[in-house]
This record gives C-alpha cells, structure tokens and sequence, in this order.
C-alpha cells in the first residue's frame, strides 16, 4: 500500500479519491433523478406520489428493466412460462403493456402483481423467465468470470514473479479469506473448500455492490438468491458431516438419558435454521439497507421542496457511503458462517 | 359503523407498526452502544489491539444491525400492507 503511494504521485492518489466521492454522489443523485420521472410522470396522471409504490417497486423484482421515462428507457426481458394447458411459451414482456403503459393480458395469459396467471382460471404458471435479478445474475457471473479467469491467467504466466495489475488487486483479498476466514475455522483440508467459499465472498460482495450502481436490481436482496446459497451451503455441510457431527445431533454425548429425548428435536431443527439465518441475515441486511436510501429520497418528493432534496441528497451519499461498508462486511460474514458451519460438522472429535 | 371499526383496526395495526420502528431503534442502538463501550475500554487498557478490536467491533455492529432491521422491514411491510 505504502508502495502503491509511492509509485503514484500524491496528485494522482487524490484525483482517484475525488473521482470516487463524485461516483458516488452521481449515484445518489441519479437515483433521485429517476424518482423524479416518476414523480412528473404520475403529475401527469394527477396521482400523488406514493412513496410505499416506488420503494417497493425498486426492490422487489419485475419483468422489465425500468432505466427511465421516455421511448427508449426501458428493457423489457423475455418472459419464458410453462404450463401443462399451454405448453411452452417464449415471447417479450412488452406485449403485457400497452401504449398507455397499462398491463393487459396477453396470449391466454395475464400479470397481476409481477406474477403471470393463466388469464381464464387465474392458475400460476411455472414463471422461467428472465426478469430482473435473473439478468442481474447474469451480470454478476460474467463479471466475476472475467475478473477471475483474468487473475488465473496473470497467475499462470507470472509464477515466481511480483504480481502485477489486477492480480495484486485480488490477491490480498483472497489471502485474507484464507488466512482469516477459512484456515482458522476449518483447520486441516481446508483446500477441499477453498473454490466454494472463494466463488461465495466473490459473488456476495459483487452481487451488493452491484446493487448499489443507479438502475441496477437488488440482487443479493432477493430471498430466492440468498436461499440458494444458503441451500448450497446446508448440502456442504451435511454431505461432509463426519461421524462426530452426527452422533453430537442425534445421541448427545455426557448428558443423561431423558435429557436427549429432549435434546433431539431441539438439535434436529438446529440443523436447519443456521442456514435459514443465513438465508435471512443476508436478504434483511441488502433489501432494508435499499429501503432506507430510497425512504430518504422520497422524502425529497413527499416534501416537495428543494431545500430538503439537497439535505436529503448529502444523507443519501453518506448512507451509500455505509451501504458501501455494509455490503462488504455482509459478505464477509456470510463466507465467516459458512466456514465454521463446515468447521463444525467436519472437526475431528476432541474428546 | 362496520367501516369505521375496520379503519380503527387497520389504524391500530399502524400505529403498532410505527411504536414497533421506534422500539427497534431503541434494541438496536442499546446493542451497538454497548459493544462500542466495551471496544473503547479494550482499546483504552491496550492500543497495541486497538486494530483486532475495531475489526471486530464492526462485524458485531453489523450483526446487531442485521437483527434491528429484520424488526424494522416486519413493522415496514405492516404498514405498508
């Protein structure tokens, strides 16, 4: 780090800073700047601005990507549904809106509340299709891809030599996984898990950060995202549970008999809420971390006045700044549990 | 009359929405205040593990703060619903 000011000047370090404050403040204020498209969009409607309608909507997912108002400003994905009564079907979201931006039914099929019903029996269909978080998924894994398989290639040529570009950038990164995160909590055989906490932290700090950008979807705070990883990580853990994770479940060493009856059930539902708690901690911390900054932005629109949108801008940058934070340690925490979750059920017994 | 018992029931289902934000905040600032108290103390007694201690300090902060949100985003969704 000390080197890494040395080789810059201390002119180029600053401009860096600055260049990141301004970043930031240009999210904060885009974001703002979207809410006020639809604030003047819905004067158009003589509706009131409803700030429970756009906080939920920015955080729950859709079958659109909505940039901004206007011709061009909005994605809209493909929808991909299957059902016994019609088969497969494939066809672009914006034939559920019309001119006037209203939803109607399309094909046999209707949207109630970003969920497709058949139109005539109102059944759910079985919903494939690319909304949202599945497009930001995408985004997540080709960036990650592209960082990682980058390092890889710096790695392989450079073996023996100084790392050099964004080889030096990740490489402290994952030795602090290592050294702190994982080695302590695992002991020996850590390297069988090192890929899967590795690819965990990545995609987590990622996935949040990504979530913070203007426009972009709340990725990590959709519970279907964070109860994936929570399921991966409640199948790595009970695949490898050794012969003392078990036995300390269902027959407690060292406590008398009536006492394990009472013990079992207790223990059995321990198995699975550390990954629900998993599960939760990540969704709760992203999505209300969200609902905050947009809470205060709306406040500017529910005033009405300038003179609250500029102090509610400044908060806003300092709230992004701790969502910033929070992201990072948020990842952190989830790779920490899963490493001694593993750790748990795979630690030799020490009796 | 109906009409006005059921608005009186969604208004108290509000209203216990907003006192539960307000006893969420309470939890969460008891939490976080007292983990700084006893980081400031450590670090008082011994600078050397002042940076252990900050490290640790805020992953404890943000565990409390994931809890007094979970509160918060319940009362969220009793309003807002």
């Amino acid at each position: 780090m000390i080197v890494f000011l040395n080789t810059l000047s201390q002119f180029r370090s600053r401009f860096l800073c600055v260049l990141l404050i301004v970043f930031s403040a240009f999210g904060a204020l885009a974001q703002a700047a979207e809410n006020q498209e639809t604030d003047s969009h819905a004067n158009a409607d003589h509706k009131e601005f409803k700030p429970s309608e756009v906080i939920l909507h920015h955080v729950l997912d859709d079958h659109i990507w909505h940039f901004w108002d206007g011709h061009y400003g909005t994605l809209y994905l493909p929808v991909i549904v299957y059902s016994s009564e019609k088969g497969f079907d494939v066809f672009s979201s914006r034939n559920f809106y019309n001119d006037h931006h209203e939803v109607v039914p399309y094909n046999g099929y209707k949207l109630d509340h970003n969920h497709i019903y058949l139109a005539d029996s109102g059944k759910a269909v079985f919903d494939l299709s690319i909304t949202k978080n599945v497009a930001m998924l995408f985004i997540n894994a080709a960036l990650l891809l592209f960082i990682f398989l980058g390092v890889a290639k710096a790695y392989r040529q450079n073996t023996g030599k100084a790392p050099k570009g964004i080889q030096s950038f990740i490489e402290p990164i994952i030795l602090f996984v290592r050294d702190e995160v994982v080695k302590p909590n695992i002991g020996h055989h850590y390297e069988k898990y090192m890929p899967y906490l590795l690819t965990l932290f990545f995609f987590i700090l990622f996935g949040n950060i990504l979530g913070l950008l203007p426009g972009a979807a709340n990725l990590t705070g959709n519970i279907a995202v964070t109860m994936t990883l929570a399921v991966i990580t409640f199948i790595i853990t009970n695949v490898n549970g050794n012969k003392s994770y078990w036995s300390h479940i269902f027959w407690t060493p060292g406590v008398p008999l009536p006492l394990r009856i009472v013990i079992l059930p207790v223990e059995i539902v321990g198995i699975f809420t550390k990954p629900i708690s998993l599960m939760i901690r990540l969704f709760v911390a992203i999505t209300a971390g969200h609902i905050v900054i947009l809470s205060l932005i709306s406040l500017t629109f529910i005033f009405g006045s300038i003179y609250v949108g500029v102090a509610s801008s400044v908060v806003v940058l300092f709230i992004n700044l701790i969502e910033i934070l929070v992201a990072a340690i948020q990842a952190y925490v989830f790779t920490l549990f899963t490493a001694l979750y593993i750790g748990m059920s795979t630690a030799e017994d020490h009796h | 009359m109906f009409l006005a018992l059921l608005l009186q029931e969604m208004s108290l289902a509000i209203m216990g929405a907003g006192i539960g934000a307000g006893l969420v905040a309470i939890g969460a600032g008891l939490g976080i205040g007292k983990i700084g108290a006893s980081a400031m103390e450590g670090m008082a007694r011994q600078p050397e593990a002042s940076g252990k201690i900050q490290g640790a300090m805020l992953i404890i902060a943000a565990l409390i703060e994931v809890a007094a949100l979970f509160g918060l985003v319940i009362c969220l969704l009793i309003a807002l619903a």
